[in-house]
């Protein structure tokens, strides 16, 4: 270093520490994982992994982790709110990006900022003043079944709404990618703006539209408090949308002041979370690699 | 011929109806909120500490959530952005062309964007039993301080992308490192967005409940040490909402009135500061 004059000593100081402390990210994911299976590793001695997923039996007193039903509950819940919010959240962003005028996409844009700012304690909130009521005094009377309202259908509601906004964003940008000469070629052809948009926009973005809806999917699968708050949380394989279920995310934010005293609580609850990381890496992956080759496609 | 036309206005209606149906939504959130918890909203619930018996509808307020909870999201959006920062900064000026690194790297920011909050949490967890720690201020820091990591690196990463690149020609072809550069032509040119950038992780940082749930702890009383358990907003309703006693839930309800105000505060403060720096812009 001798001989640099100070602006070029600080200047390589600088280098070093961006260029070490930049793969921090990367460094991140890879702690992550390796933390989160080392601490569940005690369990998996005890029990094979494919026992402690598929079986249903949960007696932590007894030493039974069974993870199946937190895991079809938060299978139900996912799909549900995915079902819910992909025509609507579809429906949004074409009317957004194709027929809506100036004025309306101008305030549109805020509204979804925010609809994506609001933190999930609120949706949870809104989901036990307005979404368990709807559902155990209306919908459950309406199909004939009974229900205390906090289910996985409020769970999958209050979902479905807290995911729309993501794939409108993500949705609005494969649409803007879209050239505009080729909605020109199809319109001069005679196609109206409809078949313009069933042949041309959904064709071309197809893939795109695909990986938004996982992208919803995976941030449904973490979704913690509002979930937790209008789900139920019963420790049993759900049979009907009208039961109260329990999710993953939401076994692991009730239970984290219990698993210290039980022996393989904790493992148990790490390695709920350790599923939970693994499912929303391979779900976010499989969705960035798709955007990627799709926005190359495109330019 | 003429079913075109009729699918046409079929899906024109759907689609109107879809939109309308979200903005009705966000309305319904906002106004049942409003409406349930505008009764127990009042001064004493923003300036006083709960007292005794103050869960089971005793006199009291929520002074020390709302102070934990700008603690919390305060030091985290510290530590966040100066970990941010060199990131970004290094894969937009400093890696070497066509590295693989700042490939890399943009990947596991969007990697980690889509990582729950409850997995975060599980994660400061893990560091907790590690290192013998207890539930605190400095914990639930950091742990939110790597939850806003990724959103902040992206969105600085998007601002830092469109500036010009004959600004940066300018610059070096003046003398300057890199260094010199990025810190004084760059900043000020991406500014705004940058305070954006911030203004948004901090309004994520703030209503985070998973991950503080299982780091931060709760406490009745102000923090005044990094050590101790710190209470959070979120964190005062959902227990609060957990309390069988309806003065005690209205009083969760009031709270939640708070933390949207804070929230819309901060989108319309990000707003009004990214109008107010984009005046100085070069191009």
């Amino acid at each position: 270093m001798r001989g640099y004059s100070r602006r070029l000593k600080r200047e390589l100081l600088a280098s070093w520490i961006m260029g070490s402390t930049s793969f921090l990210p990367v460094f991140l994911i890879f702690l992550m994982l390796l933390g989160l299976s080392l601490k569940a590793r005690p369990l998996l001695w005890l029990q094979p992994l494919s026992r402690l997923i598929f079986s249903d039996e949960w007696a932590p007193f007894k030493g039974h982790f069974g993870l199946w039903p937190f895991i079809t509950g938060t299978i139900w819940v996912t799909f549900l709110a995915l079902i819910v919010a992909a025509p609507i959240s579809l429906f949004v962003a074409i009317f957004l990006s194709e027929y809506a005028p100036r004025r309306i996409r101008e305030i549109a844009r805020p509204m979804i900022d925010l609809l994506a700012g609001l933190p999930s304690v609120i949706y949870g909130v809104w989901g036990v003043l307005l979404i368990v009521p709807f559902v155990g005094h209306y919908l459950a009377p309406l199909f004939g079944t009974y229900s205390s309202g906090y289910s996985i259908l409020a769970g999958g509601l209050v979902l479905a709404v807290m995911i729309l906004p993501t794939i409108i964003h993500v949705l609005l940008e494969i649409f803007r990618a879209i050239p505009q000469a080729m909605r020109e070629a199809s319109l001069s052809l005679g196609a109206t703006k409809w078949e313009t948009v069933k042949y041309v926009l959904l064709r071309q973005g197809a893939s795109g539209i695909l990986a938004a809806f996982v992208l919803g999917l995976s941030r449904a699968l973490g979704e913690t408090m509002a979930v937790l708050m209008v789900v139920g949380n019963v420790a049993r394989i759900p049979r009907s949308l009208f039961e109260g279920g329990y999710p993953l995310p939401a076994l692991i934010a009730n239970n984290y002041g219990e698993m210290m005293s039980i022996p393989f609580y904790d493992s148990a609850l790490m390695l709920a979370a350790a599923i939970l990381l693994i499912l929303v890496m391979v779900f976010n992956l499989i969705a960035r690699l798709v955007l990627v080759r799709l926005e190359r496609r495109l330019l | 011929m003429k079913w075109r036309f009729l699918e046409e206005k079929i899906f024109q209606a759907l689609m109107i109806g879809a939109t309308g149906l979200t903005a009705l939504i966000l309305l319904l959130i906002l106004g049942t909120i409003v409406v349930k918890g505008i009764g127990a909203l009042n001064l004493e619930m923003i300036f006083r500490l709960p007292r005794g018996g103050y869960y089971l509808g005793q006199e009291g307020g929520i002074l020390n959530a709302i102070v934990g909870s700008l603690q919390l999201a305060g030091g985290a959006t510290i530590l966040a952005f100066f970990l941010s920062l060199p990131v970004v900064f290094y894969i937009n000026y400093f890696a070497r062309r066509k590295s693989f690194g700042p490939t890399l790297i943009r990947f596991s920011l969007d990697v980690l964007w889509g990582v729950p909050s409850i997995v975060y949490g599980a994660f400061g967890f893990l560091l907790m039993t590690w290192f013998g720690w207890q539930a605190s201020l400095l914990l639930g820091i950091i742990t939110l301080a790597l939850l806003e990591l990724p959103i902040m690196s992206r969105a600085m990463d998007e601002v830092l992308r469109p500036v010009p690149a004959e600004l940066l020609e300018a610059s070096f072809s003046l003398g300057a490192t890199r260094l010199e550069t990025a810190w004084k032509v760059v900043l000020r040119q991406a500014m705004p967005g940058i305070i954006t950038a911030i203004l948004i992780a901090f309004g994520r940082a703030i209503g985070d409940a998973a991950s503080v749930l299982l780091t931060a702890g709760y406490t009745d009383n102000l923090t005044t040490s990094l050590f101790q358990p710190v209470a959070s907003l979120p964190l005062a309703i959902f227990f609060q909402l957990a309390t069988p006693y309806p003065e005690v839930q209205k009083r969760a309800y009031a709270a939640a009135i708070i933390l949207t105000l804070i929230i819309l505060l901060i989108s319309f403060i990000s707003r009004r500061i990214s109008r107010h720096y984009a005046r100085h812009l070069v191009f």
